[in-house]
Formats: structure tokens, sequence, C-alpha cells
């Protein structure tokens, strides 16, 4: 219990210590998206009847936030362990898989909820409505960092290189994210690209996540509650696997 | 701190085989390194010390064999295992997010430590780190983050500690301050594996040794004898061109480069015959020369031979 403390300690104070980076820049980024989109768009884009695009696109841009942070954590603090070689202080000591793992996942999730709140925080100035339902988004909130924590751990250990690794967040999470209608409602597309949009996880967490914002989601918060708890217990379960082989850590 | 050596056995390695593809970077090694000793494991590089070191703290995976600790196996006892083994790593790595003191916290909370400032003081005093104390990893010289790692290896007290070539590219001061402080953990009952390629680190320091070549053990013995073994005088000889020896000088051969060859010998009375059966096996001697032992050569001689 005390290794996985001072694991998820260490986790956390890595990413705080450079908190300008880590926060400042990533809540920065969102603040000016959302001047930039609710400037341009506010007139032009029309989501729900009852919600202002400003509005709309508060929680998208949170949620992204969110999801981003958390996989960055995790995935950065991997990879730069592994190349530099001081990965070798937490495979010595008798820390368990499994505490690995929730260590990790945890420091992911904090660093994700920070920037979420730094950047919802940011926002509340152009903001108009009220959370409807807290607990459901924070509830996505916290899913969301898992999946993308654990989603960081893989890429982490997976990736040699820090350009594989930049692939990997290239190639795969930013366009999962971008195509998950943080910047609009799926209603808005054509119905083909409406059932593309459900394949992709990233839209139930954005969805989800909304819902606890205005009460009002493309899907049912339950549905997106359910895709999500099974794709964060999924990537959960590869990524113990690879843990308690010791993949590309313990060769 | 410890009990002193009770003779039990600190680590055992049985049949340990460890292949990266088809080399064969451990082609079955079995040891015993007791309670208390200060065991040397020497080696031209790439022998296979630090993969054996690396299997024996989890770093890496048998392809066959076991490994224990304190007699916990590493693998399926890893937690036991680990906790009586403190490892300093061969590679000069450090976090370049903390300073000193922070790193030896950090690495206490991993071995389930806690409060263990007391402890940490006495290892930065005895590593000449009290100083450098608040500072961060990254501004500390390679000297500096090597006692570091040092200390990171000792904050929960193991019983047996492993010391990957930790002199490598060290300066002298810090190979004095090194050693005291390790023959000091050792005097009070740590056992000591130390990995190095400088053979008279390991005279100086060592009651047994296993030498390694290509991942087998070649040599295993208590240091004085494998002194014994490896080294009387030498007689050099060049010789203008190269000849079949005679058999009773091959098995006193050391070292043999191209015309060049080196025998042992342990009185002066055998340097005449030797001259004498070169002379007769057709050898025109150009250079004689009779050196005092040479650890480093013989040392050489004996990983070539084997
Ligand atoms: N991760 C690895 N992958 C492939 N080969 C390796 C790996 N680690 C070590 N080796 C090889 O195993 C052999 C033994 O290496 P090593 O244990 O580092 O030797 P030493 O520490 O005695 O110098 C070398 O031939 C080395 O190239
Ligand atoms: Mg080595």
């Amino acid at each position: 219990m005390i290794a996985f403390r001072t694991l998820l300690y260490k986790e956390a104070l890595r990413f705080w210590k450079v908190a300008f980076q880590t926060v400042g820049a990533p809540v920065l980024t969102s603040v000016m998206y959302l001047m930039i989109f609710s400037q341009v768009l506010a007139d032009r884009v029309k989501v729900y009847d009852t919600v202002r695009y400003t509005d709309f696109l508060i929680p998208g841009l949170v949620m992204m936030s969110v999801l981003q942070n958390a996989f960055s954590n995790s995935s950065s603090s991997l990879i730069q362990s592994k190349i530099t070689g001081n990965i070798v202080f937490v495979l010595l000591p008798p820390i368990s898989y499994r505490e690995f793992y929730a260590a990790y996942v945890i420091a992911s999730v904090m660093r994700g909820i920070v920037v979420g709140l730094g950047v919802w925080i940011a926002a509340l100035p152009f903001a108009q409505v009220a959370v409807v339902h807290p607990l459901w988004a924070l509830g996505f909130a916290l899913l969301g960092g898992a999946m993308l924590g654990t989603l960081g751990i893989i890429a982490g250990i997976w990736a040699d290189k820090f350009d594989q690794l930049a692939a990997f967040q290239n190639f795969m999470i930013m366009p999962l994210t971008m195509l998950s209608g943080v910047f609009y409602s799926i209603h808005s597309l054509p119905s083909f690209w409406q059932g593309v949009s459900h394949l992709n996880p990233f839209f139930f967490m954005i969805d989800g996540f909304r819902y606890g914002f205005f009460g009002v989601s493309d899907v049912s918060p339950w549905l997106s509650f359910a895709v999500v708890a099974v794709a964060l217990t999924v990537l959960t379960g590869v990524c113990l696997e690879m843990l308690r082989r010791g993949y590309k850590l313990r060769h | 701190m410890l009990s002193g050596n009770d003779g039990g056995i600190a680590i055992s390695v049985q049949g340990a085989v460890k292949l990266y593809g088809s080399l064969r970077a451990l082609a079955g090694v079995d040891l015993e390194v007791r309670q208390g000793e200060f065991f040397g494991l020497l080696g031209p590089n790439g022998a296979g010390k630090t993969t054996l070191i690396s299997a024996l703290a989890g770093l890496a995976r048998l392809s066959a064999g076991h490994i224990a600790v304190m007699g916990h196996d590493v693998v399926t006892d890893y937690r036991a295992a680990r906790r009586m083994l403190g490892v300093v790593p061969q590679e000069l790595v450090f976090d370049p997010f903390f300073s000193v003191r922070e790193v030896l916290r950090i690495q206490s909370g991993y071995f389930g430590v806690k409060d263990n400032e007391a402890w940490i003081d006495e290892l930065l005093e005895n590593l000449d780190l009290t100083s450098k104390a608040n500072a961060n990893m990254r501004t500390l010289s390679g000297g500096m983050k090597r006692r570091v790692l040092v200390a990171q290896a000792l904050v929960h007290k193991p019983p047996v500690i492993v010391l990957d070539e930790p002199t490598a590219g060290v300066d002298v001061e810090l190979r004095q301050t090194l050693w005291k402080f390790i023959q000091k953990l050792n005097a009070a009952g740590h056992t000591i594996v130390l990995t190095t390629h400088y053979l008279e680190e390991a005279e100086a320091l060592c009651t047994r040794i296993a030498m390694l070549k290509a991942g087998r053990v070649i040599a295993l013995d208590t240091t004085a004898n494998i002194l014994r073994r490896v080294s009387s005088h030498a007689l050099k000889v060049r010789v203008a061109e190269a000849i079949v020896l005679p058999e009773a000088l091959q098995e006193k051969l050391v070292c043999h480069e191209a015309e060049e060859m080196s025998f042992s010998f342990e009185k002066y009375e055998d340097v005449e015959a030797m001259l004498a059966a070169l002379r007769t096996a057709g050898a025109v001697l150009h250079d004689v020369e009779i050196t005092k032992p040479d650890l480093e050569q013989a040392f050489i001689g004996m990983m070539s031979k084997a």
C-alpha cells in the first residue's frame, strides 16, 4: 500500500512540478479554441434548440482536455522513463503490476481532472448555463480519464521511441477526439457519418459528459456509460496483461 | 544493522539460461553466494554479468533455470526477493524531476519504508552527498549521480547488495569513498556482489570470485586460489616466426599473439628449461622478458584460454 501511494505521489508530483506545461498550456489551448470557435461559429452551427453553441462547446472542450491530458500523462511519463532508463527505479522494488497500473491510471485521471477543471473555470465567463447533473459529468470525466490513462500506459509501453508515441497520439487519439462531436452534434451529420460516430467510444464519453451539463444528449447517458465502461474494462484487461507479462519492460 | 553472516545462502542461481534470439547471453550458470560474502563477478564485456544481475533483480526473465535471493524465488516470490535485494545498475540513470532527497524518499516508499529520514541522512553522510541533498538530480556531476544510485539501492537496508560496475569511469576519490562504505556494509553483515573488469579491485575487496565468459562460469573459487592459479611469474618472448610449441610449454602458455608469447612459471629455475624447450622447437628468440605477476594480463590470458 505504501509502495502504491508513493508511486501515485511521484507520478502526480511529476506533472505538478511542471504544471506550467502540463496544466497551463492545455488550458490556454482550450480557451483559444473556445474563443475562436464560439466567435466564428456561434451563429452558423445549430445544435440543440435549448442550448447556445458556446455553451454546447464548453463541455466538449473540457472533456477533450481531460482525455488528452490523461493520455499524455501516463504515456509521456512511461516513454521518458523507458528512454532515459530510470524506469528501473520502479521495476526493482516489490511493486505488483496491479499497483503499478492503478498508480499510473489514477495520476493520469488527476492530471485530466485538474486540466479539465482549469478549462471549465476559464470558460465560466463565456457560459450561460449551470451544470444540471454534476454527478454524471464527474462520472464520465473519471471513466474517460481512466480509459485514456490506460491507453496511455499501453502506448507508452508499446512505443520504443518518441515518434512512435507521437504517431499513436496523432493518428489515433487526435482523430478519435476530433470526430467525437466536440465541436458539433452528430445529429448535424449525414446518417452514414452518424453511424460511424457510434463506433467511436470517444463520442460516448463526450456525449455522456455533455448530458451531465445540459441534461440533453445525442444518445441516452446510460448507453454512453455502458459503452465507456465496457471499453475501459477491455483496455484495462489488455493493459494488466501486458504489465503482468512485463511486455517491453522486463525482457 | 544485520546480525552478521550465518553462512546461509544469499543468492542461488541454478541452470540459468537467457536467450536473446539466437544469442546465449547466459548459457547455463550455476552459482551460490553465501550470506556475508563479498563476491566478485568478473568477466569481459558481453560476458553476461549484467544479464545475470538483471535476471536476479527481475528486470529480465530467464529462458530456463531459477534464481533465489535469501531463499525467495525471484519470479514466484518476487516481492520478498526484491525486498532482500539492492541493485546499483550499470547505466548512470536518474530522474530529472526530483532532488536527491526526494529521490531517496520516493525510493524508500517504493520499498514500503516509511519515515526513513534518519537512514537517508546516514546514507547521504556516508556517500558525501549531504551538501547535495536538495540539489536537483539534473545538476549533479556523473560521479555524484553514481553515489545517488548507490544510496537508492540501499534505502531499504537490503541484506544483499549488488553493484554492477560501480567504478567504471569514476574518479579515484569516489572509488575510495564507495569502497570504504561498501566494506563497512559488508562488515555489518550485508552480502555484497560486485561486477567489475578491474581485477585489482576484485582482488582487494572480494573473498570469492566467479569468472564469467560467454554466458558461462569458467572459474569459481576463493580470490586467493584464483590468483594462485592465474598468476605466477611470466616469461615473455618474441620469436622470429611462429613455431609449434611442445606440450610442456603449451600448458604454461597464458597469452599468445602472433610472434609474442607469455608463459607462466613458478620458480626462476624453470626459466632455463623453458628457453631450452623453445630452442629445441626451433624458435629464434628476438626478445626475452621476465615480468612479475601481472594480474590483468593473467586474467586476460585465463579468459582467452577457457
Ligand atoms: N536486451 C538485450 N537484447 C539483446 N541482446 C542483449 C540484451 N542485453 C544484453 N544482450 C547481449 O547479451 C550479452 C551479454 O551482455 P551483458 O550481460 O550486458 O554483458 P556484460 O554485463 O558482462 O558486459 C551481450 O552479447 C549483449 O549484447
Ligand atoms: Mg554489464
